[in-house]
């Protein structure tokens, strides 16, 4: 303790931690105010899966209804596949396809299954609800609300 | 009118009234500073840790803490069943006054003060040191093993570092040949303390920050292994009395360290309470920054820096300081 070498060093050591905090003190907050700004969220984020339109005719979705995704869920999360044949259409057209989100892992399974690239991640990170059945929802009805956008 | 004011001014004295109403000013201050220090410490925590601090209550928020005085005054006041009633009741008053008293004597400026007592150090010194029997009275009569190690090493605490505190501070009344806080910074005209005693002034301040309970010095009330030492067991008002005590030794020890090193009121252009707030608030600063830099010293170790360094430095500071002037 009263080596005068352990001292100086000491003492060198306490102004070095001090120039550490003081240029954090004044460096630029990182800090994000949640409900007033919101980031962007990442590419690979995973929030519920969603339907992909298709490019060329945007009021339909690129589903073919072939029952990949329900069949391969390890949860069971994905309900109700089912779909018509249009009249002048050779595909089948989604009509319900309904998603069990509390039982949903974000596991990619149906993301990666999908033969025609027709569900991805959505990016939403904020749901929040006050009843189970409302964590059931309709993709299909998701899709005509964004397209509607 | 003139004549009713005339009438008390003759019954009490001229000298009553100046003290009544400079205690009302001191009692503004202290109150004044503590919730300033409240909201400077949040602050400076949020923005050394990249944080923002408290931002929601007022502009800045700096209305915060009279939210959260509110909020203590309007808590219950819990009394736990096995306490030492008298000690326990009477320990946050007592940790309050003494603070109170050493505000009487501190120059704000060349004419704001109190009362300019002839030996104002010593009256600084003496009563500071009583608010370590109000710990212990608290850590006695709280009857809870953390509030008594608390106390325990803070009496031991505080006990060590008065030593080279009063050191530090003799050598500089050697020089200034008075123990009147006035004539000492009259006497920094020239050249303050600071350049001419800066080993004094390296001692003062760590023992200051030691004596105030602070990190890296916080063994009293850390939080990490005695829950909140001496005050463990205090809640509400009673608690707010041990935080604005703490806050005001805080502002006492800075002011103290501005008046006997940094030339107290004096500086060119702006009036003298500035530059006296100015280097204070500096000062605090300096405290609050340690505090989100420094890890707490082990119990040895804060003892051993004392007896074994701190004590010796300043020993031989006075030694050589009075062989000087001597000279």
């Amino acid at each position: 303790m009263t080596n005068p070498v352990a001292i100086v060093k000491g003492a060198i050591s306490l102004i070095i931690g001090l120039g550490v905090t003081i240029k954090a003190f004044f460096s630029p907050v990182i800090t994000t105010q949640y409900p007033r700004e919101e980031i962007n969220i990442s590419l690979r984020f995973r929030g519920h899966t969603k339907l992909v339109g298709d490019k060329e005719n945007p009021d339909r979705t690129l589903c073919i209804v072939c029952g990949m995704c329900e069949k391969n869920c390890p949860s069971g999360a994905i309900k109700k596949v089912e779909g018509e044949k249009k009249e002048g259409e050779k595909k089948k057209t989604l009509t319900t396809y309904i998603l069990d989100f509390t039982t949903c892992s974000q596991c990619g399974i149906c993301v990666e299954i999908c033969p025609v690239d027709a569900l991805a991640f959505s990016a939403e990170y904020n749901r929040a609800v006050y009843t189970r059945e409302e964590c059931h929802f309709d993709l299909v009805q998701e899709y005509e609300k964004r397209k509607a956008h | 009118m003139m004549e009713a004011v005339n009438n008390i001014v003759d019954l009490v004295g001229w000298e009553a009234i100046k003290l009544v109403i400079g205690l009302v000013g001191v009692l503004v201050v202290v109150v004044v500073n503590a919730l300033v220090l409240t909201w400077a410490e949040r602050k400076v925590s949020g923005h050394i840790q990249r944080r923002i601090g408290p931002k929601e209550v007022g502009p800045f928020g700096l209305l915060q803490p009279i939210a959260d005085t509110l909020k203590l005054i309007s808590k219950e006041l819990l009394t736990p069943k096995n306490v030492e009633r008298p000690l326990y009741f009477l320990a946050p008053v007592i940790v309050f006054i003494p603070v109170m008293v050493s505000f009487v004597v501190i120059p704000f400026d060349a004419y704001l003060q109190v009362k300019d007592i002839n030996v104002g150090i010593l009256v600084v010194l003496a009563f500071s040191s009583l608010s370590v029997l109000s710990i212990l009275l608290a850590g006695w009569g709280s009857n809870n093993k953390y509030s008594l190690i608390g106390s325990v090493r803070s009496v031991a605490q505080n006990i060590a570092y008065e030593i080279p505190l009063l050191l530090a501070l003799l050598s500089v009344v050697l020089m200034a040949n008075s123990l009147s806080l006035r004539d000492i910074v009259e006497s920094q005209k020239g050249l303050w303390y600071i350049f001419s005693q800066p080993i004094a002034f390296l001692v003062f301040f760590i023992a200051g920050v030691a004596e105030t309970n602070r990190t890296p010095f916080d063994l009293p009330e850390a939080e990490s292994e005695l829950v909140a030492g001496f005050h463990t067991e205090y809640s509400g008002m009673r608690f707010a009395l041990f935080f604005l005590a703490e806050y005001t030794n805080m502002f006492i020890i800075c002011a103290i360290t501005t008046t006997f090193f940094l030339g107290g009121y004096q500086g060119p252009i702006l009036p003298g309470f500035v530059w006296f707030f100015g280097k204070t608030y500096l000062l605090v600063f300096v405290i609050l920054w340690f505090r989100w830099t420094f890890p707490r010293v082990r119990f040895d170790q804060l003892l051993n820096f004392s007896w074994k360094l701190l004590i010796p430095v300043s020993l031989l500071n006075l030694i050589i300081t009075g062989g000087i002037l001597k000279l």
